[in-house]
C-alpha cells in the first residue's frame, strides 16, 4: 500500500512540475469552452426561430430541451477530446522509465508490478478527473441562466469519468510495450480509435461477431447516461475494460522480465 | 551472505549465454570485486542477484532467501545501484531519496533520520533542495549511491560505482565504498584493476560470461606478475614426471590437471623471463617418458588482464 502512494505521489507530483499536463489540460478546456459557446449558441438561434417553425410542423413542436441539445452533445465531445488528450497523458507512465532506467529501480525494490500500475494509473486518471472537473464552471453558467435538468448531468460525469479511466487503462498497456513515447501515443491512440469506431463497424458485420463488436464499442454505453440512466451494465463494462487492460500491462511487464528484454 | 550457483542467462531467442554457470559466495562484512572486461557479463548477474530478471538456469541466494522463490524478502535486503544511476529528473534530491525510502519499505519513523544521515555520508547536503536534472555527472553518481543505501540495507551491490567520474570523486566513492565493509555486504563491479586491490577483499574474475578466477587482490596480482604458464601432455607415471618437471629450472609450479588411461596433462608455471620450453620436453625424453604435447596456454588470466582497464581514471 505504501508503495502504491509513494508512485501516485511521485508520479501526480511529475504532472505538476511539467508543463505537458497543463498546457494539455489548458488545451483541453479551451476546446471545451469554446465547443460549449456554440452549443449554447446554437440552442440560442433555435430557441429565437422556434414559434416560427411551428408553422412547418404543422402545430406540432419538437421538444425544447436545454439537455437534448446542449449536455448531450457537450459530454459526446468531451469523450471525443478525451481520445487525443489521454495518449499524450498516458505516453510516459512506462516509456520513460524504461529510458532513464528508473525502470530497474522500481523492478528491484519490494514493491509489486500491481502497486506501480494502480499508482500510476491513479494520478493520470486524477489529472484527468480534476480537469474534466473544471467544466463544471460551464454546467454552473448553464444553471445561472437556464435551467437544465442535473441528473443527466450528474451521471454523464459519471460516465466520462469511466469512458476517462478506460482510456487512462489503455493509455498505459500501450506505454508498457515500449520505451518510445511516440509509439505509445501512437499504440494508444490507434487502439483507443478502434474501440470508438467499433459500433459503426459492427453494421457490417454479423452474428456473434457483431454480438461482441456492439459490446465492445466504448461510446456506445455512454448513450444512457447522456440520458441520465445509471445501468450498472455500462459501469461494469467500463471498470471491467479498465480492469482488463491493466491487468494486461502486469502481464506485459511480468513477461518481459522472462525474456530478460526491458 | 550471497551464493550464486550456477547462474546462466540466454537473452531472448540468443543461442548463446550472456553468463554461463556463475558461481561464488560472499561472506558477510565482505567487499566482493566483480572484475571483468566490457560484456563479460558483470550486468547480468547483478541484475539477477537484485531480480531484475530471473536466470536461465541457476539460483542466486541472498541471507538465506531464494531470488526466484522470496523476491520481496531479497529486494527488502538490497541496496542496488544500476549501471546507469536510475533518476527522475524532475525530483529534488531530497524528494528522490525520500521515494526511494518509501518503495524500498524503510519503516517511515526512520525516514527523516536515514536520509539525512546518507546525504550527509555522500556529500549531498548542499543539494537537497536541488533537481537532479541540473546535477554535475559526479553528484548523480552519488546520489545513485545515496539512493542504494537509503533504506540500510545489508547488502550493496554496485555496478561500476566510479564510472565516469574525475580521479578526486573517484576517491570519495571508494572511501566511501571502503568505510561500508565490516557493516555491509558489498559486490563491487568493475573493469578497473586497480580499482579491486584499493577497495576489496576478494576478487571473481569473469570472462565471456564464465568465472575464471577467484582470489585474493594481491594474490592476483602476484599471478599476474612474471608467470608463463605451459600445458604439458605425457605418458608414465605421473609421479615421476612431475618429479622431472618440477627438477627444470625456473619452474615455479606443476599442477597435475588429470589423466586419462596413461596420459597426464600438467600445467607447468615458471618466470616470465625464461621460456623453459625445450628444457621441459629434453627432461621428459630423458626420463623416459613419452611427450606428447607441450605448448604455452593462450588465453589464460594473463589475457583477461590485458583486456582490463589497468590505467587509473579511465
Ligand atoms: N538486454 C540485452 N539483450 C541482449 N543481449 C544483452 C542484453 N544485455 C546484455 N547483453 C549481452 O550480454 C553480454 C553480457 O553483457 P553485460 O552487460 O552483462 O556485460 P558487462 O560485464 O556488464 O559489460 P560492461 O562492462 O560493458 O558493462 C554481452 O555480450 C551483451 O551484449
Ligand atoms: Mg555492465
Amino acid at each position: 500500500m505504501r508503495g502504491f502512494f509513494a508512485v501516485f505521489k511521485k508520479e501526480l507530483h511529475s504532472y505538476l512540475t511539467s508543463p505537458i499536463a497543463y498546457v494539455l489540460a489548458a488545451v483541453f478546456l479551451v476546446l471545451m469552452g469554446f465547443l460549449f459557446r456554440n452549443l449554447v449558441m446554437q440552442f440560442n438561434a433555435f430557441c429565437l426561430t422556434y414559434f416560427s417553425q411551428a408553422a412547418r410542423f404543422g402545430g406540432q413542436l419538437p421538444e425544447l430541451n436545454l439537455n437534448r441539445i446542449v449536455v448531450e452533445s457537450f459530454f459526446g465531445l468531451l469523450g471525443f477530446i478525451s481520445l487525443f488528450m489521454i495518449p499524450m497523458l498516458t505516453m510516459r507512465l512506462y516509456a520513460e522509465e524504461k529510458k532513464l532506467g528508473t525502470f530497474e529501480l522500481l523492478t528491484t525494490s519490494p514493491i509489486s508490478n500491481l502497486q506501480t500500475i494502480l499508482g500510476k494509473f491513479s494520478a493520470c486518471f486524477v489529472l484527468y478527473a480534476g480537469t474534466v472537473g473544471l467544466t463544471l464552471v460551464m454546467m454552473g453558467l448553464l444553471d445561472a441562466y437556464g435551467e437544465p435538468d442535473w441528473g443527466p448531468i450528474v451521471s454523464s460525469y459519471l460516465g466520462v469519468l469511466l469512458l476517462g479511466a478506460s482510456f487512462v487503462a489503455i493509455g498505459i498497456l500501450a506505454s508498457s510495450l515500449t520505451e518510445n513515447q511516440i509509439v505509445a501515443v501512437a499504440i494508444s491512440f490507434g487502439a483507443l480509435l478502434l474501440f470508438w469506431l467499433m459500433g459503426w463497424a459492427s453494421q457490417f458485420a454479423s452474428g456473434g461477431l457483431r454480438k461482441v463488436m456492439e459490446y465492445l464499442s466504448i461510446i456506445d454505453h455512454m448513450e444512457d447516461f447522456y440520458k441520465g440512466v445509471i445501468d450498472t451494465k455500462d459501469v461494469l463494462f467500463y471498470l471491467s475494460f479498465t480492469f482488463f487492460s491493466l491487468f494486461l500491462t502486469a502481464v506485459v511487464l511480468e513477461s518481459r522480465k522472462w525474456r530478460g528484454v526491458r | 551472505m550471497i551464493e550464486v550457483e550456477g547462474l546462466t542467462k540466454y537473452y531472448g531467442r540468443s543461442p548463446v549465454p550472456a553468463i554461463e554457470d556463475v558461481t561464488f559466495r560472499v561472506e558477510k562484512g565482505e567487499i566482493l570485486g566483480f572484475l571483468g572486461p566490457n560484456g563479460a557479463g558483470k550486468t547480468t548477474t547483478m541484475r539477477i542477484i537484485t531480480g531484475y530478471f530471473p536466470p536461465s538456469k541457476g539460483t542466486a541466494r541472498v541471507a538465506g532467501y531464494d531470488v526466484m522463490e522470496d523476491p520481496m524478502e531479497v529486494k527488502r535486503r538490497v541496496g542496488y545501484l544500476p549501471e546507469h544511476p536510475p533518476l527522475y529528473n524532475d525530483m529534488t534530491v531530497e524528494g528522490f531519496l525520500d521515494f526511494v525510502a518509501d518503495i524500498r519499505g524503510l519503516e517511515r519513523s526512520r525516514k527523516k533520520l536515514r536520509v539525512g544521515k546518507v546525504a550527509e555520508r555522500c556529500g549531498l547536503d548542499d543539494v537537497m533542495d536541488v533537481r537532479i536534472g541540473k546535477l554535475s555527472k559526479g553528484y548523480r553518481q552519488r546520489v545513485g549511491i545515496a539512493q542504494a543505501l537509503v533504506h540500510d540495507p545489508e547488502v550493496l551491490i554496485l555496478d561500476e560505482p566510479t564510472i565516469g567520474l574525475d580521479p578526486k570523486q573517484v576517491v570519495e566513492v571508494r572511501n566511501l565504498i571502503k568505510g561500508l565493509a565490516g557493516e555491509r555486504t558489498v559486490i563491487l563491479s568493475t573493469h578497473i584493476l586497480p580499482e579491486v586491490s584499493m577497495t576489496c577483499g576478494r576478487v571473481v574474475i569473469i570472462n565471456k560470461g564464465r568465472v575464471v578466477a577467484e582470489d585474493t587482490p594481491e594474490n592476483l596480482t602476484a599471478r599476474l606478475r612474471g608467470v608463463r604458464t605451459i600445458f604439458v601432455e605425457a605418458r608414465g607415471p605421473a609421479d615421476a614426471i612431475e618429479k622431472v618437471l618440477r627438477e627444470v629450472p625456473d619452474v615455479k609450479d606443476v599442477r597435475n590437471e588429470g589423466s586419462e588411461d596413461g596420459t597426464h596433462r600438467f600445467v607447468v608455471e615458471s618466470t616470465l623471463e625464461k621460456d623453459v620450453r625445450a628444457q621441459l620436453a629434453s627432461s621428459i625424453v630423458s626420463g623416459g617418458f613419452q611427450l606428447l604435447e607441450l605448448r604455452p596456454v593462450g588465453m589464460s588470466l594473463e589475457d583477461i588482464f590485458l583486456q582490463l582497464t589497468t590505467e587509473e581514471g579511465a
